[in-house]
């Protein structure tokens, strides 16, 4: 697998914070488990693996018996926790997670782990941008993108404690932590990072403490830009993007998936069903070219300044 | 009960099973009877006089688990769970109608008794593994059984929960597989053969038994737990005969599907006594 980006001061792998809370949760609750596909290391499992060693069920390379596994699990009354890389765990057991997670609605937690294009160099079968739009549909499956280390382990918590299936996707990028007051997490509502009204910029996972930057920068040229970070992408809160819409008048996307079905998708669907303001989507089109994950957000545009050209893009497309 | 008993009681209740899913199927004009009569026996047999479990608490903890991962043959199994006192009769009635709670499918969220919403092949087994697992890991004693088409085992995620089985060396896991050798279109050795399947099984770590999946002291026999348990899963490979009960029926695969005019229903009636 390819190297984890380079460290950088005050950029935190959300991995930890994951790993961190499902281990302190396990202690207090035995009814927690976790199901791996030979996905131990890369899901920070080892620790939670020495701890309880009958608690951790590797199935081995097997995403369909891994997916389904936890749905019997749940029946059992356990509260699995199915975690591996988000690319598989999504893509090779999605009819498992339509029939036997969202459909039959047991209270399984996946967890996707290194998702987006976090193993970029190892190209688009390893890529998991597609996983929004598969499973936006699955109405009973909380789709959960944190932010940051903080807003992972308050996900973590959360769905423990949730009866319902949750999809939490996890980056294995390096990220700051958010700086916003008096913080809550609240599942399906999306947060207000930053306040404007010249521009709304939406934002989830890696993206969100990019889009607080780029809201920096359009303040120095006198644009006013609201940034939300959308973490919960189903059930979207629509409430959020038609204050938006209402009153800043114009909406960027910004997401680590395809455009098209994921949160830029959802967006659109929403505003064009209630309020039309021009929509900036940014992401990717489709499969992506070989290069690492910093070359490939460069590339796409995802960087402080790709998002305030879009900003300033948007704004321009406003009716006069 | 006396073991006589029990065998008669649980021929009594296939015998009602097949007529009551007939009526449905005929009523529905829809639905799957070649697959409900060969499973018919061996779901009764589960139902009647194997597994332990409370209709008036089905969410109970140590309830014996039975999965139909053939969930097309929705016709053996809601007549069973209405037998079994889940439900009552007039339920049946509403097969396959606009908002009724008998799905094509069975879903868990709709009728009492049913474990998971199956449909599409080759998910009971992972299914059934995790709650074995679940079984396992909380020391429970119940059992969970799993009933598969033979066709089904195309599906290669029942080859994963297989391993799987095997490797946790599960021993109150039963998985019954329904070896009518035919599928939906043609047999099942004509499509991609599946013999040797005992052996195949027993290579992945399992007991083996082969049983004519019609004879219900057989089956008994087959389902019943040794003393002291077992030490690997146990794969029961029942020999049935699909449309078993009506002349007409048996060995067509034309039935997998099909759906009786009246006529056909009145001799299949006069049939199943």
């Amino acid at each position: 697998m390819a190297a984890p980006a380079q460290k950088q001061e005050g950029f935190y792998d959300c991995r930890d914070a994951w790993a961190r809370t499902i281990e302190a949760l396990a202690e207090e609750d035995p009814r927690i488990v976790a199901v791996v596909n030979d996905s131990v290391g890369s899901s920070k499992l080892g620790g939670f693996q020495k701890k309880f060693p009958d608690r951790l069920v590797n199935v081995g390379i097997a995403e369909q018996n891994m997916v389904g596994v936890g749905a019997g699990l749940a029946n059992g009354g356990r509260i699995p926790f199915v975690s591996a890389a988000s690319c598989f765990l999504t893509g090779r057991a999605l009819e498992q997670l339509k029939a036997d997670i969202a459909y039959a609605g047991f209270n399984v937690k996946l967890v996707g782990q290194s998702s987006g294009v976090a193993y970029g160099e190892l190209g688009p079968t390893h890529h998991s941008i597609e996983d929004f739009a598969w499973l936006r549909p699955l109405d009973k499956i909380t789709v959960v993108v944190p932010a940051d280390s903080w807003e992972t382990a308050e996900a973590v918590k959360w769905a423990a404690a949730h009866e319902g299936p949750v999809y939490i996707r996890l980056s294995r990028m390096p990220v700051p932590d958010l700086v916003v007051e008096n913080r809550q997490f609240q599942p399906g509502k999306a947060e207000v990072v930053r306040k404007g009204s010249d521009v709304t910029l939406v934002a989830c996972g890696t993206m969100v403490h990019l889009a607080v930057q780029a809201a920096a920068d359009l303040q120095a040229e006198g644009i006013s830009a609201r940034v939300l970070n959308m973490a919960t992408i189903n059930p979207l809160d629509g409430a959020a993007i038609e204050k938006a819409a209402s009153e800043t008048g114009a909406i960027v996307t910004i997401e680590e998936a395809n455009i098209h079905g994921g949160l830029g998708g959802a967006v659109a669907e929403h505003t064009a069903a209630t309020l039309p303001v021009p929509v900036e989507r940014m992401g990717f089109p489709g499969f992506v070219p070989t290069g690492s994950v910093e070359w490939l957000f460069d590339h796409f545009g995802l960087t402080a300044a790709g998002i305030a050209r879009s900003a300033r893009k948007a704004i321009g497309r406003k009716r006069a | 009960m006396l073991k006589n008993d029990i065998v008669d009681t649980i021929r009594e209740k296939a015998l009602w099973m097949r007529r009551r899913a007939f009526r449905m199927v005929f009523d529905a004009q829809l639905g799957h009877p070649g697959g409900d009569f060969s499973a018919i026996d061996i779901i009764a047999t589960l139902y009647f006089g194997v597994m332990r479990y409370d209709p008036k608490k089905p969410e109970m903890a140590e309830r014996d688990r039975f999965i139909m991962s053939k969930g097309h043959a929705t016709g053996a199994l809601y007549t069973a769970l209405c037998a079994a006192g889940y439900y009552p009769e007039d339920w049946l009635t509403t097969y396959m109608q606009p908002k009724s709670m008998l799905n094509g499918h069975p879903n868990r969220n709709y009728l009492p008794g049913v474990e998971t919403n199956t449909g599409p092949l080759g998910h009971g087994m992972p299914v059934a593994l995790g709650i074995a697992i679940a079984g396992q890991l909380t020391s429970s004693d119940y059992r969970t059984f799993v009933l598969t088409g033979d066709g089904e085992l195309q599906e290669g995620s029942n080859w994963e929960a297989a391993m799987t089985a095997g490797n946790r060396k599960l021993g109150k896991f039963t998985l019954i597989v329904d070896r009518n050798r035919l599928q939906q279109g043609m047999g099942t050795e004509e499509t991609n053969g599946l013999d040797p399947l005992d052996d195949k099984f027993r290579a992945f770590g399992w007991d083996v038994e082969v049983v004519d999946g019609h004879d219900v002291v057989a089956l008994l026999s087959a389902l019943s737990e040794p003393a002291g348990g077992r030490s690997k899963p146990l794969c029961i490979i029942a020999n049935t005969v699909k449309g078993k009960g009506v002349s007409f029926m048996e060995n067509k695969a034309s039935w997998h599907h099909g759906v009786p005019n009246a006529e056909q229903y009145n001799i299949a009636m006069e049939e199943l006594v």
